[in-house]
């Protein structure tokens, strides 16, 4: 049929279409929202909801450090995760080396893990 | 000319058809979901639910989304007006596309990529900038503790997620999803892996924000937390983007667990029925559990969310996988 586009490439295509039409789709809607209801804003219909008060001052402030320790605990959990993800698929071809190598890896992990748990950082009160 | 015709316009026409197969279905799944929603809930709480718009109240999610349609879309003077904008529409395009590397039934699938459950493990992922686009961009209080709740305690989920799907591969070699479907033909994977079936399924409810674990919503302490500041269609995308994702959630424990498009006994009256029908039928089946589960549980608090996360599930889940490997290959039934 079409030879520029290699058989890895092309089973991506319907994908690539797939988020335009999605994105297309997501935009016409809101559009047609616009244009189909009534706007009539106001200053005080604009103002942010804060119970029936005036804001008292900027939402964007200060906020709990545990929610930065959950990303940071996150990121080394999910690259461990990604780095187990072709470990799984190639078990068999790499035996029994493939899978003690992991289990020393898991490991140490592991102790890490004791020693965040032990130190609190996964505590919230 | 002929060759753009056969080579590009063809192609691409049958491409576009096919998506909107899935979208068009799909997105009727959502509003009915809505519906079966209120209707579940209210079967359980022994009230009718919605009866007034049309028969048995089944014109309500068209009713439902004429409103929304018609509402002003209000975006806030202190807010970031692009970013305000984009979230919703990030967040309903993320629910959508994952729905590229589902197979339905053998070979009916979009794009039958060799790393789909990484894809759909990345869109999944994805879906938290969203919420946190939103909650930032409000600029109000509210909406920016839901974010943060929001975004904490999915990124908390996925990595038990993660370990669940590590566990399945082991079990099946591939990363594709038809040959993860395909290797369940013996036996689906929630028998051998039952604790990860269950683990899997309550991630599933923490990642989608749903009872018990809705805290980012919570509408009783930050009334709806990451859209608070949101109306008309920008609204409606979340909605259906949380109802699309909780459909993509069941699909992908129906793909990972329950056999996706196999029948439950590879026997005369079972397979007469076409695999599509019995991926909707599992599909359906793990809704009514989302729903279920929401009409009986009382919701979390956040310390005990965390807690389930990152102290029960994220160490058993681990040890699953180490377990799952040894057993794997100690006795030798390693897939090649």
């Amino acid at each position: 049929m079409n030879g520029q586009l290699t058989t890895m490439l092309s089973e991506y295509l319907p994908i690539l279409i797939f988020i335009g039409i999605a994105g297309g789709l997501a935009l016409v809607l809101v559009l047609a929202s616009l244009i189909a209801g009534r706007q009539k804003p106001d200053s005080e219909k604009l103002s942010a909801y804060e119970c029936g008060f005036e804001a008292f001052d900027d939402a964007r402030r200060k906020f709990d450090v545990r929610f930065y320790l959950v990303a940071i605990l996150f990121i080394i959990f999910d690259l461990e995760v990604a780095f187990l993800f072709p470990w799984a698929v190639t078990l068999g071809e790499i035996g029994m080396f493939g899978f003690w190598s992991m289990v020393v890896f898991l490991g140490v992990l592991t102790v890490g893990f004791i020693y965040e748990w032990k130190k609190g950082a996964l505590e919230w009160e | 000319m002929a060759e753009f015709w056969s080579g590009y316009a063809l192609p691409g026409a049958i491409i576009v058809a096919q998506i909107l197969v899935i979208i068009v279905p799909l997105l009727g799944a959502v509003a009915y979901l809505t519906l079966a929603e209120r209707k579940v809930i209210a079967a359980i709480q022994l009230r009718k639910g919605p009866n007034v718009v049309g028969p048995f109240g089944l014109l309500q999610p068209i009713a439902d989304g004429v409103k929304l349609l018609l509402k002003e879309t209000v975006i806030p003077s202190g807010a970031n007006p692009v970013v305000f904008v984009i979230a919703p529409m990030l967040t309903f395009m993320l629910s959508l596309i994952a729905w590229a590397a589902i197979p339905f039934d053998l070979g009916l699938v979009l794009a039958d990529i060799n790393v789909g459950i990484l894809y759909l493990f990345a869109i999944s992922s994805l879906g938290v900038y969203g919420i946190i686009m939103a909650g930032w961009a409000s600029n109000s209080k509210y909406a920016f503790l839901g974010a943060l709740r929001s975004a904490a305690q999915m990124v908390s989920y996925e990595v038990s997620i993660g370990f669940v799907i590590i566990t399945v591969l082991l079990c099946v070699g591939s990363l594709n999803l038809t040959e993860i479907v395909l290797a369940q033909e013996n036996m689906w994977f929630f028998i051998p892996l039952f604790p990860m079936f269950i683990i899997f399924f309550v991630s599933g409810l923490a990642e989608t924000n749903r009872s018990p674990f809705d805290l980012p919503e919570g509408e009783s302490e930050i009334v709806a937390g990451y859209f608070v500041e949101y109306s008309s269609m920008s609204f409606a995308l979340f909605f259906l983007g949380e109802y699309a994702n909780m459909i993509l959630v069941s699909a992908m424990t129906s793909v990972l667990f329950l056999g996706g498009w196999l029948p439950p006994f590879d026997v005369a009256p079972f397979t007469w029925i076409p695999g599509p029908i019995w991926f909707a039928g599992k599909i359906g089946l793990c809704l009514f559990v989302f729903l279920w589960v929401r009409a009986t549980m009382p919701r979390y608090r956040y310390d005990q969310l965390m807690r389930l996360g990152w102290k029960v599930f994220l160490p058993f889940s681990l040890f699953w996988v180490v377990l799952t490997a040894g057993v794997l290959m100690a006795t030798g039934w390693v897939p090649r």
